[in-house]
């Protein structure tokens, strides 16, 4: 079976799990709405303030509601030793770690997908959002990768840690800072009407090279994560 | 060229050596009983081989390749504690799926064709977290075997196993055996384990304390190799 194969075999497996327990997409969508209704409380929705912020507050959402499903992700394999039955078969651990990315990021992203509209409601951006859908949909799926990335390789590495849960999100908000950064400040000039020009542009290249390091540095480094 | 090959291996927990210089051969064919008392590294030993964590020091050789090669892997079948098997998958999806991750040319037809053998097809759609404890067993010894591996590692297999999974698991191994594959196993069970062993070796402290062919012996008293060779901890 070849590479390709390998990783679509490991990302369906892990979707048809999710779909069938719903444990982590249940908890990472009602955390979502609940962070967005209470922001909606917090601030003005007619503000200008609000409007500024608003690429902050849409990726804190993500990045914390994102951290649930990614939780998830090697756990899953914990219960009835089922790791040891994926290193042992003879796949690499890049098919391993790049399928369960793809889950990852197929979940996260559907956590996304139906948080905008909310957050658009709550917050009165749904007009400028709406005219920025396609570039706001690339920004969102760049930085959701960049999550995805950092997410599971540390899901890897904390899989065998009692206080996984905890670990998770410590180690992997400190590298994704740039990546939450470059995703913050391009939503927030796409929410204002601004252009993907100039400092923007500079972000997204800085977003998309995030992206491509931490995928390559993941890849080269999930067999040792994983065997030691 | 042996099976197995395991060439002066340590390993270390923190400081502590859980294996001291273990040297043991499994050539092919050969079935391999490990015994030893708990904490004696049987497990250790044996996740090294399949290849699940490196050796501090030393080497181990899987019909002289590494054991994390790709196509080691692919002649290797592993049973440890765990059933390694989905509970939020059907038992077919599950053998589907290793069937798939092991190149099977027909997955599915190799699926149907392990749940049949080990009295499974009629539950073939269910999902495994309804199965009794015995028919999970059963199809963690279908998902080691689906891939006709040529070596079989197997972590106590006989432990908590029902009657019905013992008899499927010893039948499943002596075909194994009369078709020339090797078998290392670790257990505590002396009596199942030395009827279907050719060889053994006594692990004491992380150490071989004996390693040899079968003998008579043993079978009469599987108590045997311990009072002679000597393992009072």
């Amino acid at each position: 079976m070849n590479f390709p194969r390998q990783v679509l075999v490991i990302a369906i497996k892990d979707l048809r799990a999710e779909i069938r327990t719903k444990e982590a997409i249940n908890a990472s969508f009602a955390f979502a709405l609940v962070v967005l209704l209470l922001f909606s409380f917090a601030f003005d929705p007619e503000a200008e303030t609000t409007r500024e912020i608003s690429g902050g507050l849409l990726w804190i959402v993500f990045a914390f509601a994102g951290t649930l499903v990614l939780n998830r992700s090697f756990a899953r394999e914990l219960p009835n030793d089922c790791l040891d039955a994926l290193i042992a078969a003879p796949i690499s651990g890049a098919a391993l770690f790049l399928g369960k990315a793809l889950a990852n990021y197929v979940l996260v992203m559907a956590m996304e997908v139906v948080s905008l509209p909310v957050f658009c409601i709550f917050n009165n951006v749904g007009g400028p959002v709406s005219q920025k859908i396609w570039p706001i949909l690339m920004v969102m799926a760049l930085g959701t990768w960049g999550l995805t990335v950092i997410g599971t390789i540390f899901s890897a590495l904390t899989v065998n840690i009692r206080l996984r849960e905890v670990m998770l999100p410590m180690l992997t908000y400190p590298i994704l800072v740039p990546a939450l950064m470059a995703a913050m400040l391009l939503t927030k000039g796409l929410v204002l009407g601004q252009p993907l020009t100039g400092d923007s542009l500079t972000w997204l290249k800085m977003l998309i090279g995030f992206d491509l390091i931490y995928t390559a540095v993941s890849l080269a480094l999930v067999e040792i994560v994983l065997v030691g | 060229m042996s099976a197995v090959a395991i060439e002066g291996v340590w390993k270390f927990y923190g400081d502590y050596p859980a294996l001291r210089d273990v040297r043991l051969e499994a050539e092919p064919g050969a079935c391999l009983a490990l015994i030893g008392r708990n904490g004696a590294g049987k497990t250790t030993l044996l996740r090294i081989v399949a290849g699940f964590s490196r050796p501090g020091r030393g080497k181990v050789k899987i019909f002289g390749t590494e054991p994390r090669e790709t196509e080691t892997r692919r002649r290797m079948g592993f049973i440890g504690h765990g059933i390694s098997v989905y509970d939020e998958l059907s038992a077919f999806e599950n053998l589907t799926l290793f069937g798939k991750l092991y190149g099977l040319p027909d997955p599915r037809k190799s699926a149907l064709e392990w749940l049949e053998r080990t009295g499974l097809e009629r539950v073939r759609n269910g999902l495994v977290r309804e199965f009794s404890r015995g028919m999970r067993q059963r199809l963690a010894v279908a998902r080691a075997f689906l891939h006709e591996p040529s070596l079989l590692l197997l972590d106590e297999p006989f432990t908590a196993l029902d009657d019905r999974a013992i008899a499927v698991l010893q039948r499943l191994l002596r075909e194994a055996l009369a078709a020339g594959k090797t078998i290392v196993m670790s257990t505590h069970q002396l009596r199942e384990a030395l009827d279907l062993a050719s060889h053994v070796a006594l692990l004491s402290r992380g150490q071989v304390a004996f390693h040899g062919p079968r003998t008579p012996e043993m079978v009469a008293d599987p108590g045997y190799v311990y009072a002679r060779y000597g393992d009072s901890g």
